[in-house]
């Protein structure tokens, strides 16, 4: 099943009607293999983001078909994209999203909640091998405003894998780093591709991020180009 | 999802805005403590007033009314049956005031378990003679022991013992009123003239204050045998018997039912004092009115905080909804919140009406009119406390509800993309 499907558009549409109509999104289709680590740039406003927000389902306001996980996903119910999010989908932010309210491991481990599959003890030590593997282990019982800002991104990815997602997927996931730390997070990120074959869809400027991964999509006002 | 997770989150959010929040909570808190301290207090005057007539009104009081007979004598003659009988002017028969069989009735009112007790009374109208003024009097004969038992006789006596009015023959307890106006002691010998024309003279042996002045200044009280002596009657004259039931809600009942029993007038409490049931609840509606009023203030107060709290929170939201958490994990995130404001303050409300239940209750409250009280009344009734703390729940729910569904509307990508 090397190269089962983990998600596929199909001639997405989306525009935005306030205050005129423009088309920000004109028939894309596309798909995205089990393993891949794709990438996809272009030029500010070309779409990239909304594009992203459609098809991490939070965004259910366009036309067109989204599959994820060979299943359709495009008309389900707030609720059950809430479900499909929370199981399949993980997430990586330009700003981290950790809540302020909770310690490191508690933030890792709040998506594990809704989860509710595994014990809270399981949940726990599964977040806390996630953040040894990350190398940020000693940071599990700080409070996550107190940590920096490289910090702050490999727990949002911490986060993203607790519930051991089919594809990660993250929104300029370095643009706020330096390059020693956009360095660690891409090392992680090879590392989850290569020894955890998780799919991964990153949205980037970065150019020589975007170089390293396996395939990029260049878009262009609101097409893909190659 | 698991409500201990909800929970976990609930109160995360919070501790972060803990002073906001304790502000949403003390007034709960207030507003439950002031409503139950207003509603104990009300109820505590209600009864306090109401038990001035009520405790010495008996439930049910068997009499002879004066009245005219329904069957007058044409009404016997078979000739003029088909015919209707236009009397005017009618007049009652020298019918006797007294109660027939008068013993047997007792009996047999004791013998009834929904009695709690029997006292028989005989009234005569006499006048106090003062010099040449003679006042009008009203002189009651009773039975000191029943009386005492069923209408708190001892507590409205002030002065002398009022046991004494069945030891010693031709004795007079007087009320306040005409005490004052005789400018009588303790000791003295009054003149009383009979409606007959007869004197007597009657040492006084104490004085009696009910709370109600206009009955202070006619009202004496004597044992039987002295009023049946004062009316020249037998022993077994006997005008009233006051009964007092087990059960007050009864009364009306039970008097229809004595008044077949017996063939006789029975008049219950609800019909001789309506007013007072009337005028409680009034009193107890309004109070009830503020202290809502109070409870809606404090929802308000809560409306604001957990708008507020929402707009700050906006990124937490985003981010609960991005990892998977649905409108309803966050609608109930913040009506946990809310409940947990709500529940929180109205408990330490409880608590704190409690003790402004008992700071009222120990302010000094010194009223000629109102004896056997020393500071202002307070009802301890569990009803306030619950129905303070269900109604203080269930208005920070609503409170909670809208701006929790703004919450769970919150679109994050509208949040994500503003960043």
């Amino acid at each position: 099943m090397e190269n089962k499907i983990a998600l596929e558009a199909k001639s997405i549409f989306k525009s935005f009607c306030d205050p005129v109509k423009i088309d920000v999104l004109t028939d894309l289709s596309f798909s995205i293999n089990r393993g891949d680590f794709v990438s996809i740039t272009g030029k500010s406003g070309c779409g990239k983001s909304t594009l992203l927000y459609i098809i991490s389902t939070m965004d259910s306001d366009y036309t067109g078909e989204l599959l994820i996980d060979c299943e359709l996903v495009s008309g389900k119910s707030e609720k059950e994209l809430a479900f499909i999010r929370n199981e399949k989908i993980g997430f990586v932010f330009q700003f981290h999203y950790l809540l302020n309210e909770f310690s490191v491991l508690r933030n890792v481990m709040l998506p594990g909640f809704k989860y509710n599959r595994l014990l809270e003890e399981e949940l726990e030590h599964r977040a806390f091998e996630l953040l040894k593997k990350l190398g940020i282990e000693k940071l599990a019982n700080k409070m996550a405003y107190k940590i920096s800002g490289g910090e702050k991104q490999r727990v949002a990815i911490a986060r993203a894998m607790i519930n051991d997602p089919l594809i990660l997927m993250c929104d300029e996931p370095t643009g706020n780093l330096d390059s020693k730390n956009t360095e660690i997070v891409f090392d992680i990120f090879n590392e989850l591709v290569d020894s955890f074959n998780k799919t991964l869809l990153v949205v980037t400027h970065d150019q020589s991020f975007a170089e390293k991964t396996h395939r990029i999509i260049v878009m262009e006002d609101g097409r893909i180009l190659n | 999802m698991k409500n201990k997770h909800i929970f976990l989150i609930a109160r995360a959010l919070l501790m972060a805005r803990f002073k906001q929040t304790l502000v949403a909570a003390v007034g709960v808190t207030f507003s439950v403590a002031f409503f139950i301290a207003l509603l104990g207090f009300m109820e505590g005057l209600n009864k306090l007033l109401d038990g001035l007539v009520l405790n010495r009104t008996p439930h049910i009081r068997l009499y002879n009314d004066i009245q005219q007979s329904s069957m007058q004598p044409i009404d016997l003659d078979t000739a003029y049956n088909d015919y209707h009988n236009f009397i005017s002017s009618i007049k009652p028969t020298n019918s006797r005031k007294e109660i027939y069989n008068v013993e047997h009735i007792i009996k047999k009112l004791n013998t009834d378990n929904r009695v709690y007790g029997v006292a028989p009374k005989v009234t005569a109208q006499a006048f106090y003679n003062l010099g040449n003024i003679e006042l009008n009097g009203l002189i009651n004969g009773v039975d000191v022991v029943q009386e005492s038992k069923l209408f708190n006789f001892k507590e409205y006596v002030f002065e002398g013992n009022y046991m004494d009015l069945q030891n010693r023959s031709n004795s007079i307890i007087l009320g306040q009123g005409v005490a004052d106006k005789m400018l009588a002691k303790k000791g003295d010998l009054i003149q009383v003239t009979t409606i007959n024309g007869e004197q007597f003279s009657l040492k006084v042996i104490g004085f009696f204050r009910s709370g109600i002045a206009e009955l202070d200044k006619v009202q004496s009280y004597v044992s039987l045998a002295t009023c049946q002596k004062l009316l020249g009657k037998p022993n077994n004259y006997i005008s009233d018997i006051q009964i007092k039931l087990n059960e007050m809600g009864q009364a009306p009942v039970i008097a229809r039912e004595y008044e077949q029993l017996f063939r006789i007038n029975a008049e219950d409490i609800q019909t001789a004092n309506a007013q007072f049931e009337t005028g409680s609840s009034a009193r107890t509606i309004i109070s009830f009115a503020v202290g809502i009023v109070l409870l809606i203030v404090a929802g308000f107060g809560i409306y604001n905080i957990l708008n507020m709290m929402i707009y700050e929170k906006m990124d937490t939201i985003a981010i609960l909804k991005a990892t998977g958490f649905s409108g309803a994990d966050v609608k109930k995130i913040f009506v946990t919140i809310s409940l947990g404001i709500g529940f929180g303050g109205a408990l330490a409300g409880a608590l704190l009406g409690l003790f402004f239940s008992v700071l009222i209750d120990s302010i000094p409250f010194n009223s000629t009119s109102v004896p056997g009280v020393d500071t202002y009344p307070v009802d301890y009734g569990i009803q306030y406390y619950s129905i303070a703390v269900v109604f203080a729940v269930a208005t920070t729910y609503f409170a909670g509800w809208f701006p929790a569904r703004k919450a769970s509307s919150v679109d994050p990508v509208e949040i994500i993309r503003g960043k």
